[in-house]
């Protein structure tokens, strides 16, 4: 009964291997065959990214015992594409991914991919109802759900007449250049359907060892006393640390240094993540192992688990400066004469939970020891700060570290703090070894920063012709334990908390909190999502209350140029809220038809208890860092011997589109086509550093670094060959197919010879600097520019029930100019389904600061099946500075979604939501206590 | 350290049975092992010393007609139920129940038998079998017997099965004229990924009357309840709005919800049972014309 050999077939070879005891046939294909393209996202059969198809079914290859797949033929995304010689002829369905953007970060798509595959051998023709059906496990967080759901039909499509993959029906952009504006596929995109893209633990090293952390698993508490000695007598232990044996300083932190790297005895524990040990193993179960092993004693203390409760009298503190990490204000004007003169003044209260990123890649760091200097191989969005966070705690010189940034399985923000990048230093500067360190799901939830959770109290005047004239808010943000970048998130949550809109009068005020909670930190949206839900909720309160038009509420109070905005900034140029209303109002009439009013509730013919309603939102989001910062991108563009380009710089792909807007402009300003250019990003030692991949920048900044590196590189090609043929360099123009010089064509292949001829390097190196911003409080700009969205939402809501089902999307955004309209989509798409998540089912719960939702299963993120139908609206108005006119995109698309339902399920119902995410069942209450 | 040590790959009933009884302990059986896998991995089961794979028993894959029965194997995995023909015929709250569980991935491992021998009170699989009067049939090293599914189970998660037990497979009566079942289930979007409620109907009719009816609902106590009060209730009764209300007020009066922190409240779940129970036995009803 035994089996001595496992034998299986696997992408058509046979191999014959010794059963390993404990085995998954994800450890088998990825560990022992290397086939690293079956990815593990939860390793807990939620996510299905570890999907493979065995004897023609799919199944997740993570909770499938390897022995299992004895005597099977087995199917991974590696084995799908035909490969002769050097050729690669992608499956249909690896080309349709690719070419309708269903590709993003690309952590998912082989388990797409796969599930599609099974799919289609079954149904060769699928409807929509059936992929739906199909996918509805197998997660994308990027939520390319549309497009891949479009991929497929037309694969299916393809598959069925033989024909080409069908293009998208994307639009290019109003003013789309050569390149720019047109619709244009990943760098990244084949490699990623082929399985051939490696994140960082795909990476093997030789004599590579297994780290493990122990947590304090407390989340308030004095350490009394560690014990090693059992962890260390682990067989296949190589070391194992504590505070004591931090070389460096025991501390980082992206703007405050106030988080340990290990915290020590007699030193405090502020939350459940905090470590205690590292441990470096031959193997990952010695790791593990070892960590059971540390005993821990602690001196508990009494937990802060809110914001309210931080700022209360008599409450311990937890830092030694206290509890308020920050007091943020606005002022302008006087709210109190506002309100005097206001025919009706509103006030409410609302509370938004803390969420998680749930980016499907789990973190991972590597660190390799070489020569004196120290690797960390890492999907980033900060690589030049990790440098400097990982050589303070090694006591190094920071060009002794260098970050070799990888693919990153999605970020959204909970990428930018330190996640195990020290510590898996730190076991590698002591052994002398490569070290891992893999996070599973639960420690993932547990530890890196998560949206701040808020209570937001809203005070709102107007006249009776509904124009604004006084606005007060009063914010808690739960900052958890440590900073992180929680002073950032709540001035921006402060700043934007009087909604798009011009009032004469307002005030607000923010206490930024810690807490024993794990910390919150960046997260898409970076605060303008909690205050857009408060704001927008009172402004259809308002409208209600005044018997005005909700939408032209809005509109008659929309920022236009000329306006100034809460913190005195005014709108010189790029104001296109007014396009965004109108736009989703013409839409919203177009489907429901003129003369119906779409907020007026109805039930569906022949099931009465399902109720349907429209709802509508809008907002804004400030693009770039702003506040007085120094915002500034560095990029390389550099031409080579066969012709091409690359451009460089240590700016994050996430899987937002970054590297083809660089590539994109790098191609229109040397007039070559895009897949002439290649791209390399998050390499401290090969990029310039193109500073933190957050506040819808790098669009902007990046953008322009490249833009401008490019065009100075064309200018010293033009100059070169200006006075090689001795004409004034206007008269060499840059066209598609080469360089025209009086009656001559270059290829670039010969342009770069041209250069090396005449000494020069065709290398430029251009830092961008983005136009001076003031801080909160001084006159002037707060920021380079804002970007506008407006969204119609229409929600089911199920009143025997309380379920509620978002049926459809309209979304319209000013986004300046559309450069990457394929990549646009998805951003717009995905931000409209995560903003789903957060009104319906996202929720981080923590109990007096232990934390609930600890694994993939308790922490629901939206699926296909969730997914509405999505209205895409591109506005461009252009502003000045940006890069042909391009603004942020990618945290506005999703702000306005979650009043959008929230309003749509008042107008369903009548009752009014307070609270994210909606609760299925108070919404059943509260309908019962409506009708009576 | 590693989640099992030794694999077996019995291909009979009796050698697995043996297997479990001789094999170094702790010895346990795996089926389609979507949550022994899982528990193994998060540590809510401890490291095994052997696992007994149920995989490659044809007996247990068995899915046929056999006699006045339809007899699922239990190695079953979802799909093929979902995808039967007979299944579809004789069982339909079953195909529903084993449609709505997870995706095709897990469909494809997980099997009824583990679902039933899983123990708890809400398995959508065993709600919609325990609808239909299936008898399952258990093996030991000695003997095998045929018990009523409902002896099966002794509290949450905890199952009337000895270790060296298995889950042979179900026999369900077949479908006569006039009769037929209906799966629902409801869902709380926020949060953990159960079902809050889920219940299952089996009527057979004549003309417009309830000749006999089945209900099982879950989670509605430590095990899976058969709502016996309701099903006398129904029985003999015109089909009707004054007979679904009164089966609604049977049910909430015999079935014990209870509050489950972060799901849902006892008492809204007593809501959600009076919409399930009118969905199911009017889906049903209609399915039995």
């Amino acid at each position: 009964m035994k089996k001595t050999q496992l034998s299986l077939t696997v992408n058509g070879q046979n191999y014959q291997l010794d059963p390993l005891p404990g085995e998954t046939l994800a450890d088998l294909l990825r560990k022992r065959l290397h086939l690293t393209g079956t990815k593990i996202g939860c390793n807990e059969a939620e996510c299905g990214a570890c999907t493979v198809i065995m004897d023609g079914e799919p199944v997740l290859s993570c909770s499938t015992p390897a022995e299992r797949a004895d005597g099977k033929t087995i199917t991974t995304i590696e084995g799908l594409a035909k490969k002769e010689a050097e050729k690669v002829e992608l499956h249909p369905l690896q080309e349709a991914f690719v070419k309708h953007g269903a590709v993003q970060c690309g952590f998912c798509i082989p388990g797409q991919i796969m599930t599609s595959y099974a799919l289609l051998q079954k149904k060769p023709r699928p409807t929509s109802a059936d992929i739906r059906h199909a996918l509805k496990d197998t997660l994308c967080r990027c939520a390319g759900y549309p497009m891949i759901e479009n991929a497929i039909l037309a694969a299916a499509e393809s598959l069925q007449t033989g024909a080409p993959v069908a293009e998208p029906q994307i639009p290019p952009s109003a003013t789309a250049g050569q390149t720019i504006g047109t619709v244009k596929i990943r760098p990244d995109a084949v490699e990623k359907v082929t399985g051939s893209a490696i994140f960082t633990d795909d990476l093997q090293f030789e004599k590579m060892l297994f780290a493990a952390v122990k947590r304090a698993g407390v989340p308030h508490a004095f350490v009394t006393q560690i014990k090693l000695e059992k962890a260390r007598a682990v067989p296949g232990v190589v070391a194992v640390l504590s505070a004591a044996d931090v070389p460096g300083e025991n501390i980082h932190g992206l703007v405050i240094l106030d988080w340990p790297v290990l915290v020590g005895v007699g030193e405090r524990v502020r939350y459940v993540g905090d470590t205690i040990a590292i441990v470096a193993a031959e193997t990952q179960e010695a790791a593990k192992a070892a960590v059971e092993l540390i005993e821990v004693e602690f001196d508990l203390q009494p937990v802060i688990s809110s914001a309210v409760q931080a700022r209360a009298e008599g409450q311990p503190q937890i830092h030694a400066k206290g509890n308020l990490l920050k007091h943020i204000k606005v002022r302008k004007g006087d709210p109190e004469i506002g309100f005097a003169e206001a025919d009706v003044v509103l006030e409410d209260t609302f509370h938004t939970p803390a969420t998680d990123h749930l980016f499907m890649e789990p973190e991972c760091s590597i660190a390799v020891p070489e020569g004196d200097r120290m690797l960390v191989y890492v999907g980033s969005q900060i690589p030049y700060q990790d440098r400097t966070q990982v050589a303070r705690a090694l006591g190094w010189e920071e060009n002794r570290v260098r970050i070799v940034g990888q693919l990153m399985g999605g970020g959204f923000g909970g990428k930018e703090d330190i996640a195990g990048q020290i510590h898996a230093a730190l076991l590698a500067q002591v052994t002398g070894r490569p070290v891992k360190l893999l996070f599973d799901r639960h420690e993932s939830l547990i530890v890196h920063p998560k949206r701040h959770a808020t209570q937001i109290k809203v005070k709102l005047g107007a006249k009776k012709d509904g124009t604004l004239v006084a606005a007060k808010t009063e914010l808690y943000g739960d900052t958890g334990a440590y900073a992180s970048l929680g002073e950032k998130v709540l001035t921006r949550a402060t700043t934007h908390s009087a909604g798009p809109y011009k009032i004469p009068h307002v005030h607000a005020d923010c206490y930024a909190m810690y807490t024993n909670n794990p910390p919150a930190g960046a997260f898409r949206g970076f605060g303008v999502l909690q205050s857009a839900f408060a704001f927008e909720t009172m402004m259809d309160k308002l409208a209600e209350t005044l018997g005005l038009d909700r939408i032209e509420l809005r509109r008659k109070n929309a920022l236009r140029v000329g306006d100034e905005t809460s913190t005195g900034q005014i709108m010189r140029e790029s104001a296109g809220l007014v396009e965004c209303i109108d736009k989703v109002e013409a839409e919203l009439k177009r489907l429901v038809g003129e003369g119906i009013d779409p907020f007026v509730a109805y039930s569906v013919p022949g099931a009465e208890h399902l109720v349907r309603a429209w709802g509508f939102a809008s907002a804004f989001k400030n693009t770039g860092l702003g506040g007085g910062a120094d915002d500034t991108s560095g990029a390389e563009v550099e031409l080579y011997a066969d012709g091409s380009f690359q451009v460089r710089s240590a700016a994050a792909e996430l899987g937002q589109g970054l590297v083809t807007v660089m590539r994109m402009v790098v191609a229109e300003e040397l007039s070559v086509p895009a897949e002439q250019v290649a791209v390399l990003v998050m390499d401290t030692d090969l990029t310039p550093n193109g500073g933190p991949t957050t506040a819808s920048r790098q669009t902007y900044v990046t953008g322009n670094a490249s833009r401008l590196a490019a065009k100075t590189l064309r200018e010293a090609l033009s100059a070169t060959l200006a006075e090689k043929y001795d004409l004034s360099s206007e008269k060499i123009r840059f066209a598609a197919d080469g360089v025209h010089v009086n009656g001559h064509t270059l290829t670039m292949k010969e342009v770069y010879g041209e250069m090396k001829t005449a000494g020069k390097d065709p290398r430029v190196l251009y830092e961008y600097h983005a136009p001076t911003t003031t801080p909160l409080g001084q006159p002037g700009d707060m920021h380079v520019a804002f970007s506008f969205a407006s969204q119609a939402a229409e929600v089911e809501v199920n009143t025997q029930t309380g379920e509620v089902k978002v049926l459809r999307v309209i979304s319209a955004n000013d986004v300046g100019r559309a450069i990457n309209p394929l990549g646009l989509r998805g951003q717009i798409e995905g931000g409209v389904v995560m903003g789903v998540g957060h009104a319906l089912l996202e929720n981080f719960i923590t109990e007096n600061g232990y934390v609930v939702t600890d694994r993939m299963s308790r922490y629901r993120i939206p699926s296909i099946a969730h997914t509405p139908e999505i209205t895409c609206i591109v506005v461009e108005d252009p502003t000045k500075d940006g890069p042909y006119g391009a603004k942020g995109v990618g945290e506005i698309v999703l702000i306005p979604t979650p009043p959008a339902i929230t309003n749509a399920i008042y107008n369903a119902v009548g009752v009014r939501f307070d609270r994210l995410p909606v609760d299925q069942e108070k919404l059943l209450w509260a309908m019962r206590e409506n009708r009576k | 350290m590693s989640l099992w040590k030794d694999y077996l790959h019995p291909q009979t009933v009796q050698e697995a049975v043996e297997a479990l009884a001789s094999a170094p302990a702790p010895a346990i059986p795996i089926a389609g092992g979507t949550d022994l896998m899982l528990d193994l991995q998060q540590g809510h089961h401890a490291p095994v010393h052997t696992l007994v794979d149920l995989a490659g028993i044809a007996e247990m894959r068995a899915l046929e007609i056999r006699g006045e029965k339809l007899f699922i194997g239990a190695g079953v995995p979802h799909n093929r139920i979902v995808e039967s023909l007979l299944v579809q015929e004789h069982a339909q709250s079953l195909v529903e129940a084993c449609g709505l569980i997870g995706g095709p991935q897990v469909r494809n491992s997980a099997t009824l038998g583990g679902n039933v021998a899983h123990a708890l009170p809400a398995a959508d699989g065993m709600i919609g079998l325990l609808a239909l009067e299936a008898e399952a049939e258990v093996a030991s090293p000695a003997t095998r017997r045929r018990v009523p599914l409902l002896e099966l189970f002794l509290g949450p998660g905890k199952s009337a099965l000895k270790a060296d037990e298995i889950l042979v497979g179900f026999y369900l009566p077949l479908s006569q004229p006039h009769q037929a079942s209906a799966f629902c289930r409801i869902m709380r979007a926020q949060g953990i990924a159960l079902p809050i409620l889920n219940l299952a109907a089996w009527l057979e009719r004549a003309g417009e009357k309830i000749i006999a009816a089945r209900i099982s609902v879950g989670p509605a106590g430590p095990t899976p309840f058969r709502a016996r009060q309701t099903e006398a209730y129904l029985a003999g009764k015109t089909f009707s709005a004054e007979t679904l209300a009164g089966a609604q007020e049977t049910l909430l009066a015999e079935a014990k919800f209870r509050t489950s922190p972060a799901r849902a409240t006892a008492e809204y779940r007593r809501e959600l049972a009076v919409v399930l129970l009118k969905n199911a036995l009017t889906t049903a009803w209609e399915r039995a014309k």
